[in-house]
């Protein structure tokens, strides 16, 4: 596919566990354009942090990668430590969930924010230093100067995830990966967050990842989702097509288990059970233990995405929930 | 109207800070009644978890008075707590960190059951039907808490609180560390605890969708202070003071319609040095001259209880000369 930024075609991730190894990614295909904010759902264990971590060659060590990832035509699997290096920060970059672990701790604000333009773009230190405040001044953080100055303990939570967000847009990525980018933070500064982002993929092109299990946030930004469970893809689309009218149990599962305003103080309803641990996919459906729509034929057979409509796939054969949308 | 189980009046906790006393709660009522859930909310910082924590008795109060169940809950540090607070518990955000890693789930569980005398036979069969109650199998009992995952942990957590036969639970944050359909099970556990064992409960959290799902009453707090309170249908379905409309504002909703959340510019302040007059008047967006200079604190407007003069004012004049309304009954 031309025209894509990045293009990830069959990506498997297995881990050595004590008992082999174990595939933590299955068989996962999707691509991003430009200026597009694409969301990767699921619960932990989905297989959703591996897939972001595939793309940095920030796998643990011993674990196998097969299939392809391509940044703009480059092929990513299998590159060098040095060559990785020269993509990483300056083609793609990451805004992992904690703030407080992503900042180095006894360095100033300035030098971590400057490293980086410095090594990619090449810039002066007075010109990095000119741009540092600026970058500040985008995530809105008050007195930039000050800040440059400060260190990362002397911020609060949500300024710590606006720095850590200015860090990663130093060397100007194309690609920003976030990884639960609003988890640990207040509705009031999340909002901030995802209205930050929005803004940078409009200004500037930037494409972006959002990695979470709040399909609030999903929704808000982004404009495709793919919902994983047990490492592969269960259901892809447009996102107010998943939300609005989802057809794989499993994404319906994960709608009904957010409180809804209209639903008053209705009980909430959990997806019963909990997801497979990394070698005890069940065999079949990974979901038919959990699903409430699962028939016989679900505890065999592999369901691969199909597509069921305009760019929206569905690895459900059975297909339950098609009536109901 | 039934009597609290749990009541906090005029309730102040300070801490000491590079030689300056910070007021990290400052003068806050609140009162919990059994088979109710009262929610309290707020951005970080505003002082919801050392409120929590001052509620069952593990902050000293600089001001006010904390009681449960008529006895004065005072500052216990590391001496025994007295056995008239066994009834009051408190359930903790991290079931990593709250549980012992080194002890069986049944011995961390029957602790709670032998505080109130028994055998240590009796207290490990009490331990087996409370994590059947919470929706474990019996035969957890003999495992360690890091074979569970984090919502199975915290319902371990949580049997452990029951052990002790408590009246009130406090809980902070009990559901932020987990999964979100863990988060489900777990709000749906409290809430049927707290019907089935006419339990009293503060659900502390960020996600204040949740509250609104499970909560009976809600408290919005701010630097240190309740700025509204009442029914929560009542607060989240119409919020009147400029602070809870911008925190239900800021929710994002699952309905894949792409609308971005309001967004509620700047930080909570330092409350070492808390703004003038109203302390939420610089990000608010009704500001008026007098916000600056006046302290309104919590009075009767809309059907809740609200600190706000503008909006309590525009109420007051709305409803001149009508019958007052009474409050709703908690």
């Amino acid at each position: 596919m031309s025209g894509q930024l990045l293009t990830v075609d069959g990506l498997s991730v297995s881990l050595p566990t004590r008992t082999g190894y174990h595939k933590a990614v299955d068989d996962l295909s999707f691509a991003l354009g430009e200026g597009e904010i694409m969301g990767i759902a699921g619960e932990s264990g989905s297989g959703k942090t591996m897939t972001a971590l595939s793309l940095f060659g920030l796998l643990p060590p011993g674990a196998r990668v097969t299939g392809s990832i391509r940044l703009d035509g480059t092929e990513l699997t299998g590159l060098g430590r040095k060559q990785l290096r020269a993509i990483r920060g300056r083609q793609i970059a990451m805004v992992s969930q904690d703030p407080a672990t992503a900042l180095h701790p006894i360095l100033p604000i300035g030098t971590q924010l400057t490293e980086h333009m410095r090594y990619h773009l090449g810039v002066s230190k007075s010109e990095a230093l000119s741009r540092a405040v600026g970058l500040l001044e985008t995530v809105r953080i008050p007195d930039p100067e000050q800040a440059l100055r400060s260190y990362a303990g002397q911020f609060s939570g949500g300024m710590r995830q606006r720095i850590a967000i200015a860090v990663a847009l130093a060397a100007e990525p194309r690609l920003l990966v976030a990884d639960e980018p609003t988890t640990a933070l207040d509705v009031t500064v999340q909002a901030g967050i995802l209205r930050l982002l929005d803004r940078l993929c409009r200004e500037r092109g930037m494409a972006v990842i959002v990695i979470t299990h709040d399909l609030g946030v999903m929704s808000a930004t982004a404009r495709r989702l793919c919902v994983m469970y047990a490492g592969r893809l269960a259901e892809a689309g447009p996102t107010a097509e998943l939300l609005g009218r989802p057809r794989h149990p499993y994404t319906r599962g994960l709608l009904d288990a957010l409180p809804h305003p209209e639903a008053g103080g209705a009980p909430l309803v959990p997806i019963g059970g909990r997801p497979p641990s990394l070698g005890d996919v069940p065999d079949g459906c990974p979901f038919h233990p959990r699903c409430r729509y699962a028939q016989p034929s679900c505890a065999t057979g592999r369901p691969e995405p199909e597509p069921v409509g305009a760019a929206h796939l569905l690895a459900c054969p059975p297909d339950p929930l098609r009536a109901a949308s | 109207m039934t009597e609290p189980v749990l009541r906090l009046d005029a309730v102040a906790v300070e801490y000491g800070r590079r030689g300056e006393k910070v007021r990290a709660v400052d003068g806050v009522d609140l009162a919990v009644a059994r088979g109710e859930i009262v929610g309290l909310v707020g951005e970080s910082g505003c002082g919801k978890s050392t409120l929590a924590r001052a509620a069952v008795g593990l902050e000293p109060l600089a001001a006010g008075r904390v009681s449960f169940e008529g006895h004065d809950v005072a500052f216990t540090g590391r001496r025994r707590r007295p056995g008239y607070l066994r009834g009051l518990q408190m359930v903790f955000q991290d079931p990593y960190e709250s549980l012992n890693p080194r002890r069986k789930v049944g011995e961390i569980i029957a602790d709670g059951a032998r505080l109130g005398g028994g055998t240590r036979q009796a207290a490990l069969r009490r331990a087996a039907e409370l994590l059947k109650r919470v929706g474990l199998p019996e035969g957890a009992v003999d495992s360690y808490p890091h074979e569970f995952s984090g919502g199975q942990r915290q319902r371990i957590a949580i049997a452990r609180t029951l052990a002790a036969g408590p009246s009130c639970l406090i809980a902070d944050e009990p559901i932020s560390a987990l999964d979100a359909s863990a988060q489900a099970q777990i709000a749906n556990l409290l809430s049927e605890l707290v019907d089935d064992a006419d339990l009293g409960l503060i659900l502390v959290s960020h996600d204040l969708s949740v509250v609104r799902q499970v909560a009976d009453r809600v408290a919005v707090m701010y630097l240190g202070r309740i700025v509204e309170i009442g029914d929560t249908e009542t607060v989240w379905g119409n919020p009147r003071h400029p602070y809870t409309e911008a925190l239900v504002a800021a929710i994002p909703h699952a309905d894949g319609s792409g609308v971005l959340p309001a967004d509620l510019p700047g930080d909570v302040p330092d409350p070492a040095n808390p703004p003038s007059g109203c302390r939420f008047h610089p990000r608010c967006r009704l500001v008026t001259g007098s916000c600056r200079e006046l302290d309104q604190r919590l009075a009767p407007a809309l059907g809740r209880e609200i600190a706000c003069h503008v909006r309590a004012g525009s109420a007051a004049s709305a409803a001149t000369g009508a019958a007052d309304r009474p409050a709703p009954d908690s």
